[in-house]
């Protein structure tokens, strides 16, 4: 190895370390050559506001087409429904108008039996829901994480989140009886596995980069998890507990569709059993409106808000 | 050379360090007996092409991977590393990016805000502090990664021991005019920070402009080829000297031709 010191190249070491590495008081620069440190500020600072990207603000034709659009859509399948009823192709009991099933859902809002169906359906649902993000966030973490958990069981919660969970009725029922259990059980099976892999969907996508940083930047595992993977993991986390919040939903329905017995009370798919049962189209058609008014309600509360929140605070709001 | 570095101590201090991957017949080497000793307040940069195990040096010394055989005495505390991208965690503003090593080091909070706008105004951003990494330039995001690697340098060995701060080219991926203010800013805060700097680069014009040592590797495997003082040179003696390790390092590179 060889070594030279160039013409011009002076001998002195670099610049006396301040203590204990701090900073100088002022903070910024008392060093010598400022003259051209000044130049390249000003350098500096106009490349910052040329390269800083513009933040669009949200324009009122975009509020006008979030909420006008769907209004407009639906204005027209009812008009579409309303056509095919007046010409009768259907019997009536096949095809009803829309104003019956309007003032079917309008009786039981008046006779107020429509909390009652919506309380016992949507605390089941929250319930389960709860339980099973409380299941699924351990079990995602085990599964993204260590190797042999995954390779043993991974495969199986991926194949049970395509398991239509409406296949688990019989067997709970038979497990449990016509009970709140079972009816828990089936909603468990519908929505553990989707908010599981969802979870480990978003840690699978944290860009590796960004362990490692937390590691130099003095991170131990219980840290690097806290401060890194679990936010970094937060969009495919969300993504799953949005989906699993629609499998809890769906696997309620199926279950109070099928498992009907007076202790678990009437909840909505028991309302539209019961519209079955009775060969009453319009209150069958009502159910159908009120479990779907109530699923996407809830995505729009308190799903869609949160989502978007967190896409936008990290500048990914392609769609929103 | 030797005398004054025994004289001042070492920040860092590589002895014959080895690094291999894989193993058997298709083991490469990638770093061949390495020495090198950097003095606590010196920048020195690695100089070398692609292959050359530039990286590897750097995450040997930042402790992400260990030698195969040889050693690696560091007598500051945890060093600092700084990547090609600003790898910023997107969810957390520019401010609570550079707080972040604060807190994993257990920094008061009232200590840490203070902390935090210091650094960001060293590095010339106090007013943008609050803003998310993707509403920032590349340069921006860059500098808030200069100033969060200063942070994690000054701050989490909580001022004991004298800094070290490793550069795995930083500027690289930015275009030529942000680039050069980057390295201004970057001999400023180096200036005002008195940290020693190990800055990788394959741009020899970059290393004798920042470096005051500038160390040529070559590549597969690494070894080091030769190295210069080039502290404080202007005008034409820079010049001659970017012509010099230019002509050095092609050099270099054409023996792999064969």
């Amino acid at each position: 190895m060889r070594r030279e010191t160039l013409p011009g190249a002076n001998d002195a070491a670099g610049p006396e370390p301040t203590e204990n590495g701090a900073l100088p008081a002022s903070g910024v620069d008392p060093a010598p050559g400022a003259k051209p440190t000044d130049a390249a500020a000003a350098v500096g600072a106009g490349l910052d506001a040329l390269d800083t990207p513009p933040t669009g603000a949200r324009t009122g034709r975009n509020l006008f087409r979030a909420i006008a659009s769907p209004i407009i859509a639906m204005a027209i399948a009812i008009a579409v429904w309303q056509f095919l009823w007046s010409q009768a192709f259907w019997p009536e009991f096949q095809l009803p108008a829309p104003i019956a099933v309007w003032d079917q859902i309008l009786k039981v809002v008046d006779s107020g039996e429509v909390w009652e169906f919506l309380w016992v359906s949507v605390h089941r649902a929250v319930i389960g829901f709860l339980v099973s993000v409380a299941v699924a966030t351990p079990l995602g973490l085990l599964l993204a994480k260590v190797r042999v958990v995954r390779a043993a069981i991974g495969p199986l919660i991926s194949g049970l989140q395509s398991l239509p969970s409406v296949a688990w009725v019989p067997a709970a029922v038979l497990w449990f009886g016509t009970t709140d259990a079972a009816i828990y059980t089936v909603v468990l099976l519908g929505a553990v596995p989707s908010i599981a892999n969802g979870l480990v969907a978003g840690i699978d996508q944290i860009p590796p980069i960004l362990p490692r940083v937390g590691k130099v930047l003095g991170a131990g595992r219980l840290d690097s998890a806290r401060y890194i993977l679990l936010p970094a993991a937060l969009p495919g986390y969300l993504a799953g507990l949005k989906q699993g919040w629609a499998f809890s939903w769906r696997s309620l329905m199926a279950a109070e569709l099928i498992a009907t017995s007076p202790e678990l009370g009437v909840g909505l798919g028991q309302y539209l059993h019961n519209g079955m049962s009775l060969s009453d189209m319009s209150m069958v058609l009502a159910g159908i409106i009120l479990i779907f008014l109530v699923g996407v309600g809830i995505e729009l509360a308190v799903f869609r808000p949160l989502e978007r929140a967190v896409l936008r605070a990290r500048g990914l709001n392609g769609a929103m | 050379m030797t005398a004054t570095l025994q004289a001042i101590g070492t920040a860092v201090r590589l002895d014959g360090v080895r690094k291999t991957f894989g193993h058997g017949a298709r083991a490469v080497t990638a770093l061949d007996g390495i020495d090198l000793a950097v003095a606590p307040g010196e920048f020195v940069c690695l100089l070398g092409a692609s292959g050359c195990g530039k990286t590897t040096v750097l995450n040997l010394i930042a402790g992400l991977d260990t030698p195969t055989s040889g050693e690696i005495e560091l007598t500051t505390g945890r060093p600092a590393v700084m990547f090609q991208e600003a790898a910023l965690m997107p969810w957390l503003t520019a401010a609570r990016n550079v707080e972040l090593p604060l807190r994993l080091a257990g920094v008061r909070k009232p200590a840490r805000a203070e902390r935090t706008r210091e650094l960001l105004d060293l590095v010339r951003l106090g007013d943008v502090g609050n803003k998310r990494p993707h509403e920032l330039s590349g340069g921006m995001r860059q500098r808030v990664a200069l100033a969060r690697a200063l942070a994690s340098a000054l701050d989490g060995n909580r001022g004991k021991a004298a800094s070290l701060l490793l550069m795995d080219e930083p500027f690289s991926a930015l275009d030529a005019i942000t680039r050069d203010v980057l390295q201004s800013e970057l001999l400023r805060v180096w200036q005002a920070t008195g940290t020693a700097v190990v800055f990788v680069t394959h741009d020899v014009r970059e290393a004798v402009r920042l470096g005051q040592r500038v160390v040529l590797l070559s590549s597969k495997p690494g070894r080091v080829v030769q190295e210069w003082d080039v502290e404080g040179l202007t005008g034409p003696d820079e010049l001659a000297a970017v012509d010099r390790i230019n002509t050095r390092l092609r050099e270099v590179i054409s023996s792999h031709a064969a």
